[in-house]
């Protein structure tokens, strides 16, 4: 007892617990006033933002800039095509990357490290933007939808991270129990490794997803359609090409007041933009980190 | 009763597979059972592998484009040879030297100032007991991880402006504004210091699960030593997440020349294309704007083998020195 108190006051600990929550407190507030203040910025009077008197509450709420969010068709443009991206890319990374992953989890699989090797010097060896866009084009796949739908649906980390998963959970007596009972490993996928990984499945859904969302290089070599523009694309022109108004089919007057909500119109933007992810965040958090746990058991 | 049958029949099948494997011919013959058997192995992985032949493979055939001068009438295959001219040409270019020394600076800079932090997070956050509080500043400083990188760099750029949020908080303290985004020598340090805060909360994950899987006797038994908590963390923690430490580094090294292109991309302006010019972002342009498909394959060809080099050295190092390694 006397211990626990006699190190309870010890002042060099006191002094380290200060620091040690100072410095937390003060990482955790210099990530999350920027994400806030794009929140209160974007419902606030773009004057004040811009003079500096939006700092910690918003002021002189308006929607204005929303409502020319809305308004834009490009903006709906890039969250179909998106959105459709998304779930069909994802769905097509699934059934690349959990079905392999069980079988090359498997030890009984002939030739199985050799598909490792094989993957594993993908990683540090490629052929560069260039002869990859050619077989891209070679497939003619160039301005079409299913590039961004193939392309980002495979990755070499997921897999290894889905493999390590399922040598940690199945056991090699429930695969040859299932044998015995005459079970093929087709039927054994199915009825057995599925339901048991929904974890993996979760983490790798969610992986994937958020690649595909964010996903902005690809959108920029293989399409230059706008019809078939991803989210990002469109967002690139109006956060960083400063494009905030689609000037087509709007009269000059509207256009002025447009210029001057063209900064509010850019954090409304960032909101809408990242309003999946933001929304599904903080529930689904814990499978990402746990994503990354599993990846670290062998790496 | 059934159990102890499954155990007999696993027994026999252990024996017999000893007795095969005794003589080579029956083992080539076990595995080309075990071919016929598996069939659906293969059929699992096969999209996978079409896939990464597709579009991994397939590519590295590609790259002799950097050896010849590309004609799309004749194909890869059917251009001449040129040799080393496009290397040449690159190395004697003017934009060479620049362009080496932008991707290296914001790179070894990147790595320099953002390896120690995500650590020194980890190792704090240890030390926060309040379970909640924990829990909330990992979910605030895992977030920047997820939003996209066009979004990232937009907020830099609207942070950063003349009228932007950064500068009223210098005039709120009374200092003078300062014009970040058209001074390109600024260019480098907001690349790699909003690099440091993305990443800080995703980067610390690794050793924050490996701290937690110290055992805390070792800690009790430090406590009833007399140590205090920073002795502690030097002495218990820091030791336990060296060879992660160590694993991060030479997979970070090996990454030194790949520095990302979206980010030099979004963050580029016509103001600080002197120092904001990496090669990623100089392959594009004469690649895929330019057209000029040999030269810049032939430069991407050059950056991937300086980071494989790299890589490998490395890691030679790292086996030699610290007995860990990639492989």
């Amino acid at each position: 007892m006397k211990l626990v108190k006699k190190i309870k006051s010890n002042p060099t600990d006191a002094i380290f617990l200060f620091i040690v929550y100072g410095l937390v407190i003060l990482l955790t507030i210099s990530i999350l006033y920027p994400l806030y203040f794009v929140v209160i910025a974007s419902v606030s009077n773009p004057n004040m933002v811009a003079s500096g008197q939006v700092l910690f509450r918003p002021k002189g709420f308006n929607l204005d800039g929303y409502q020319y969010i809305l308004r834009d068709k490009r903006i709906w443009t890039g969250y179909y095509n998106t959105i459709r991206y998304t779930l069909f890319g994802t769905l097509f990374a699934l059934l690349l990357t959990i079905p392999s992953g069980y079988v090359l989890s498997r030890k009984d699989m002939v030739g199985r490290n050799f598909i490792m090797k094989m993957l594993i010097i993908t990683q540090y060896f490629g052929g560069g933007l260039i002869p990859t866009y050619l077989v891209v084009k070679g497939l003619r796949l160039v301005d079409t939808p299913y590039v961004l739908m193939i392309l980002g649906s495979f990755s070499v980390f997921n897999l290894i991270l889905t493999r390590t998963f399922f040598m940690n959970t199945l056991p090699m007596e429930l695969q040859e129990a299932a044998e015995i009972d005459g079970c093929g490993i087709f039927q054994y996928f199915i009825l057995v490794v599925i339901p048991l990984s929904k974890a993996i499945i979760a983490i790798m859904v969610l992986y994937y997803a958020v690649g595909h969302w964010n996903s902005f290089f690809n959108g920029l070599i293989y399409v230059t359609k706008s019809e078939l523009y991803p989210l990002q694309l469109i967002l690139r022109d109006i956060l960083i090409n400063g494009q905030s108004v689609d000037p087509d089919g709007l009269d000059p007057e509207t256009l002025e007041h447009m210029k001057l909500i063209a900064r509010t119109i850019k954090y409304g933007v960032i909101i809408i933009s990242s309003l999946p992810v933001l929304v599904l965040y903080p529930f689904v958090q814990k499978y990402f980190v746990k994503g990354v746990m599993i990846g670290s058991v062998k790496g | 009763m059934t159990i102890s049958v499954v155990r007999m029949e696993q027994d026999m099948k252990g024996k017999q597979r000893n007795v095969v494997t005794q003589t080579g011919r029956t083992r080539k013959w076990n595995s080309l059972s075990m071919l016929k058997k598996n069939w659906v192995c293969y059929l699992f992985v096969l999209p996978m592998l079409l896939y990464v032949i597709l579009f991994s493979y397939v590519p590295m055939y590609g790259i002799q484009l950097a050896f010849k001068d590309f004609k799309a009438v004749d194909g890869i295959w059917g251009s001449s040879w040129v040799g080393l001219k496009h290397f040449k040409t690159f190395f004697e270019s003017y934009q060479f030297g620049t362009l080496l020394w932008n991707t290296l600076a914001v790179s070894i800079y990147s790595l320099i100032a953002g390896f120690p932090l995500p650590i020194l997070f980890a190792l704090i956050l240890n030390y926060v007991h309040n379970g909640k509080f924990k829990k909330f500043s990992q979910m605030v400083t895992y977030a920047p991880h997820f939003i996209s990188m066009v979004v990232f760099c937009g907020m830099i750029t609207i942070f950063l402006a003349n009228d932007g949020i950064i500068n009223h908080f210098l005039m709120l303290f009374g200092a003078d504004p300062v014009s970040f985004m058209s001074d390109p020598k600024k260019w480098r340090h907001i690349y790699v210091w909003s690099g440091v805060l993305q990443n800080l909360g995703w980067g610390s994950i690794m050793y924050i699960s490996v701290l937690t899987s110290v055992g805390p006797e070792l800690h009790e038994a430090a406590k009833v030593d007399g140590a205090n908590m920073f002795q502690r963390l030097c002495h218990i923690d820091v030791p336990a997440i060296i060879p992660t430490m160590v694993i991060m580094l030479i997979m970070r090294t090996g990454e030194i020349m790949s520095v990302g292109f979206e980010k030099a991309f979004l963050l580029q302006n016509n103001v600080n294309l002197n120092y904001s010019e990496i090669i990623s972002t100089y392959t594009y342009k004469i690649g895929i704007q330019g057209g000029q498909f040999s030269y810049s394959a032939a430069i991407g060809l050059f950056n991937n083998i300086i980071n494989l080099i790299l890589l490998l050295t490395v890691n030679k190092i790292a086996k030699k020195v610290s007995d860990v390694s990639l492989w």
